[in-house]
């Protein structure tokens, strides 16, 4: 067919080209059927993904994080904007000749062929010789250890297998660029961080540009060199999973990458890199404020994560009812009643002085170094 | 740095929000245009896409506005509705009109009732003898025409075994409407049960145990329950029968008696009175109702049903075991089976007695004289149903594959047009071929060709329907696996779908040659002396009342479409299974491995 001919030869094209991914302001409006609306599911999403990065798409359902990543598989038209890979503008590439693999999140395995054939597949479709394709097809089982159930069909196997297939079948052709949709989210708890690790370690080892989309926080902080915080079809913040725990550009990253306290503050000053806030007519110095600098004057919130606040029980500028205590064994987790606020705080070290119950009074220590300042 | 880049994203962003609706007409025609591109460089979709269209129009389209145009135009082919007026004041055609309305909302509902019966007690109740039942239910879909017409004169006509033999009644008339009735209660109440099974089963059976669980006794369960839930598929089987029942021929043709329905009329009109253009209104009038049921149906029920498609069973029912609900059911469902058996078991003797009614002694002339015949009919039959089969599955699960999983302009109208062929009378189908395909460039009057064209496009849309719901149960990641992968869409076609449309395929196949094998009113206009078939055969055996002969053609035809659905099961089901490919590579790589 002429169809397959074609693919191989831009597969060839392809291979040996650079692999950076670029989404250029891509839009994407969906029109509902039924009642006609329209619906931005990407808004003006600009992204780069450099070569042999492994970026992740985090965001709550709904965020557009699946929708960006079809675009870039080609399954979706971006309605606006342009993306690229390797250089070259894909809005006129059918799916299948762009040179990139996806592992789907309910894996995809082809029923009707068993693992052998199906980890094939993509090679068979290149037409390429026999040998090759035994050879490459078996480097595949190896590396994903599934020797001696190649012969078995994708409904005779585990979950954690199924997944493994699906994986084997998406890199065995030597994929530009590998895309995972949430391929975890249908393994129990314990395998889906074995095959996180796994994962991680065969996308360095490959040198594989990679795009990952989960709403799992852990997975894409163990997982990824940076991060992508969306919602409702924006990019809220880019960075390292460390720069987005400990410089949240905005409140609903900061909630969504672990837990935060947000304590409204008024902007008394600047000195250098520092600032000064006051906080219920206290004045706290903020030696990393972080990279938000809203005018003096101004209202602002303090982004305070639990481990900034040290508990005591020696009276301190600020303090509270404790309103729940929880045992977290490495940890102990108290909320405590703040004027109107709750606010959350980890005691780590939990000795026997330090325990609070719940009515008693407990005061706030703050580690300063460990606060944000949120315009 | 990267906060720099998100600011600049945010400011961006908002920028963008308020101009956002004009850019998405601009994005719109963008779209498409970037669809439209893409769709060329499928060239396979696109070839395959634009023949379905022609054909569609060619086969479906162009001879039903054929039958329109004829019906309103004179002899001069100027437009004239001189030929509406004759018809219309004519008081006996009315007659026509709503005797066929009457006879197929009486069969709806009976059909309908005894496919509910037989629905819910295989569904919801330990029957004995299940398998039986289900077997019974389904036969007469199957089987050929004219059999139980002919078996009811068998046994209530003027020389009936009941009538004559055990009551001694000489002047028992069997032909009118309560015959007429009787016959296609029983041949219709297949789509009936095939229909109120699919609703029974996808009712999840939690929904019921749960009514169960409030303290809700079984009667109460299914009043509040399961009836209301199956509404929707009884409406629908009542329009699916309906439906069947107006474009029925072959039975109001030889057992309605002075009972005139419009499918026999349009024929009377065209074979004896040479008034194409008579014919061509009735059949306009007897498409109206059909269409407008078809519609309903398709379009206004689908909406409303509560059950989804895609869902699997998600644990096995338990079934009732309770003996005051499982015998009273199995009772009337025997009683119903055992008429079924004795109308077919009827035919079956009469094709081996010398004279029914006189003298009862075995014999084999009857299939002597239908040899003597010669094979020629059957051997059509056979030949034109075996060329159009494998065309209508294949086109069948093309159709289906392009509406579920491409998208591309007239989505819409393929889809509907396609499907249109269901709720076409074939009389209305025949007379648009003879209308269509008599001149050149389509003159195609008298070949095979238009027979199996005539096959193809009526047999259609079961096809289409099947493959279309098992589709919507394929996670489309699995195709989308395959094109990702690197396969256009032909060969994930090919090598994905095909495979896992399997058995619907094989439904496809057998249901399109047994209803070419046992077509009469779409090709009653089309055959030739070169082209019979061996319906039509039989249907001229009646007409001269050579019953008995026309009951050894029947057994005959019977064994013939076992014979093929049980080859078609091996051809589809067993060569070339996965199972059997598997183990030829197994031993391939093998070899390989250990180099």
């Amino acid at each position: 067919m002429s169809d397959t001919t074609a693919t191989e030869s831009t597969y060839k094209a392809f291979s040996g080209r650079s692999s950076n991914v670029t989404l250029k302001n891509v839009t994407k409006v969906f029109t509902s059927y039924d009642t006609k609306k329209e619906v931005v599911a990407v808004n003006n999403v600009n992204l780069e993904v450099a070569e042999g990065e492994m970026v992740t798409l985090l965001g709550p359902s709904g965020c557009g994080k699946t929708t960006t990543l079809r675009m870039i598989a080609g399954f979706e038209d971006p309605s606006s904007g342009e993306i690229f890979i390797g250089g070259i503008p894909m809005t006129t590439v059918p799916p299948n000749k762009r040179g990139i693999s996806l592992v789907f999140q309910s894996y995809a395995l082809f029923p009707h062929l068993d693992i052998w054939e199906n980890i094939a597949y993509g090679l068979r479709v290149q037409k390429l010789p026999k040998a090759e394709i035994a050879q490459r097809t078996q480097k595949a089982v190896e590396l994903m250890q599934l020797q001696g159930m190649e012969h078995r069909f994708p409904a005779q196997v585990s979950g954690g297998q199924q997944q493994r297939i699906a994986l084997a079948r998406a890199i065995v052709i030597e994929p530009r660029v590998l895309l995972f949709d949430e391929p975890l989210s249908n393994l129990d708890a314990k395998l889906r961080e074995k095959m996180r690790d796994e994962l991680r370690a065969l996308q360095k080892r490959l040198g594989i540009t990679s795009l990952y989309v989960t709403h799992d926080q852990s997975e894409a902080m163990a997982i990824s060199d940076r991060v992508v915080i969306m919602k409702d079809g924006s990019i809220m913040q880019v960075g390292t999973p460390r720069e987005i725990y400990e410089k949240p550009a905005n409140r609903f990253v900061a909630n969504f990458i672990g837990k935060a306290n947000f304590i409204p503050c008024d902007v008394v000053g600047y000195d250098g890199q520092e600032a000064m806030v006051a906080i219920y007519g206290k004045t706290l110095r903020l030696p990393k404020p972080g990279d938000n600098r809203p005018a003096v004057g101004s209202k602002a919130t303090l982004c305070v994560r639990p481990e900034a606040i040290r508990l005591s029980k020696d009276e301190t500028l600020l303090g509270g009812k404790v309103t729940r205590a929880t045992y977290y064994g490495s940890h102990v987790e108290y909320e405590v009643q703040l004027d109107d606020l709750s606010i959350i705080t980890e005691q780590n070290e939990a000795k026997e002085s330090e325990l609070f119950h719940v009515g008693e009074s407990a005061w706030f220590t703050f580690k300063p170094e460990l606060i944000r300042l949120l315009s | 740095m990267e906060n720099d880049g998100t600011q600049k994203t945010t400011a961006a962003m908002r920028a963008v929000q308020s101009p956002l609706t004009e850019q998405i007409h601009v994005n719109g025609s963008r779209q498409r245009k970037t669809a439209a591109v893409k769709l060329l460089r499928q060239p396979f979709l696109v070839l395959a896409i634009l023949l379905i269209f022609g054909l569609l129009a060619l086969f479906i389209v162009f001879p039903l506005v054929k039958v329109g145009t004829l019906s309103v135009t004179d002899e001069k082919g100027a437009f004239s509705l001189e030929g509406m007026r004759q018809i219309f004041s004519n008081r006996s055609y009315w007659q026509t009109f709503w005797n066929s309305i009457k006879l197929g909302a009486i069969v709806a509902v009976i059909a309908t009732l005894i496919g509910y019966l037989f629905a819910y007690s295989l569904t919801r109740v330990k029957m004995p003898a299940g398998r039986f039942f289900q077997m019974l239910a389904t036969l007469p879909i199957i089987s050929p025409p004219f059999v139980l017409s002919l078996s009811m004169i068998f046994l209530f006509g003027r020389q009936g075994l009941i009538t004559k033999g055990l009551l001694h009644i000489d002047d028992f008339d069997v032909y009118g409407l309560p015959s007429l009735i009787l016959v296609q209660s029983i041949s219709f109440f297949p789509v009936a049960y095939l229909t109120l099974t699919g609703i029974l089963e996808s009712i999840d059976s939690a929904v019921e145990d749960a009514a169960l669980n409030l303290g809700a006794s079984k009667w109460h369960i299914f009043r509040t329950v399961t009836l209301p839930l199956s509404v929707p598929g009884i409406a629908s089987s009542f329009l699916l029968v309906f439906i069947q029942s107006m474009e029925d021929f072959s039975n109001p043709a030889v057992i309605s008696g002075r009972y005139t329905t419009l499918a026999v009329e349009a024929y009377r009109l065209i074979t004896g009175m040479y008034d194409t253009r008579g014919g061509a209104i009735l059949a306009i009038m007897l498409i109206l109702p059909t269409l407008i049921a078809f519609i309903l149906q398709k379009y206004w029920l689908n909406g409303k049903s509560f059950v989804t498609v895609t869902g699997k069973p998600t644990q096995q029912r338990k079934k009732t075991g309770d003996p005051r609900i499982v015998w009273p059911l199995f009772t009337l469902c025997l009683l119903i089976s055992l008429f079924i058996i004795l109308l077919y078991g009827t035919v079956l003797v009469g094709a081996f007695v010398k004279t029914w009614g006189i003298n009862y002694k075995l014999t084999l002339d009857h299939f002597k004289y239908v040899f003597s015949l010669g094979w020629d009919t059957l051997r059509n039959s056979i030949v034109l149903s075996a060329v159009a089969t494998p065309i209508t599955g294949i086109l069948g699960m093309i159709i289906a594959y392009l509406v579920i999983r491409k998208n591309f302009p007239g989505k819409r109208v393929m889809e509907f047009t396609s499907m249109l062929t269901s709720a076409i009378p074939g009389t209305v189908l025949g007379i648009g071929y003879i209308l269509a395909f008599n001149q050149k460039p389509f003159l195609f009057t008298g070949t095979a060709f238009i027979l199996i064209m005539a096959f193809t496009f009526r047999n259609m849309p079961v096809g289409i329907e099947s493959g279309t719901s098992t589709l919507m149960q394929i996670d489309k990641s699995i195709e989308e696996a395959s094109t990702i992968l690197g396969a256009g869409s032909g060969l994930t076609f090919r090598r994905i779908t095909l495979p896992l449309l399997k058995q619907a395929f094989f439904s496809g196949l057998v249901y399109s040659f047994v209803r070419s094998m046992t077509a009469v009113s779409s090709i009653i206009f089309l055959i030739s002396p070169r082209w019979n078939v061996a319906t039509t055969r039989i249907f001229s055996l009646f007409e001269i009342s050579k019953y008995s002969d026309a009951a050894a053609y029947i057994v005959i035809m019977i064994v013939v479409i076992l014979a093929a659905i049980a080859l078609l099961n091996r051809l589809v089901l067993h060569s070339g299974s996965t199972n059997s490919q598997g183990n030829v590579r197994k031993s391939k790589h093998k070899g390989l491995a250990h180099e």
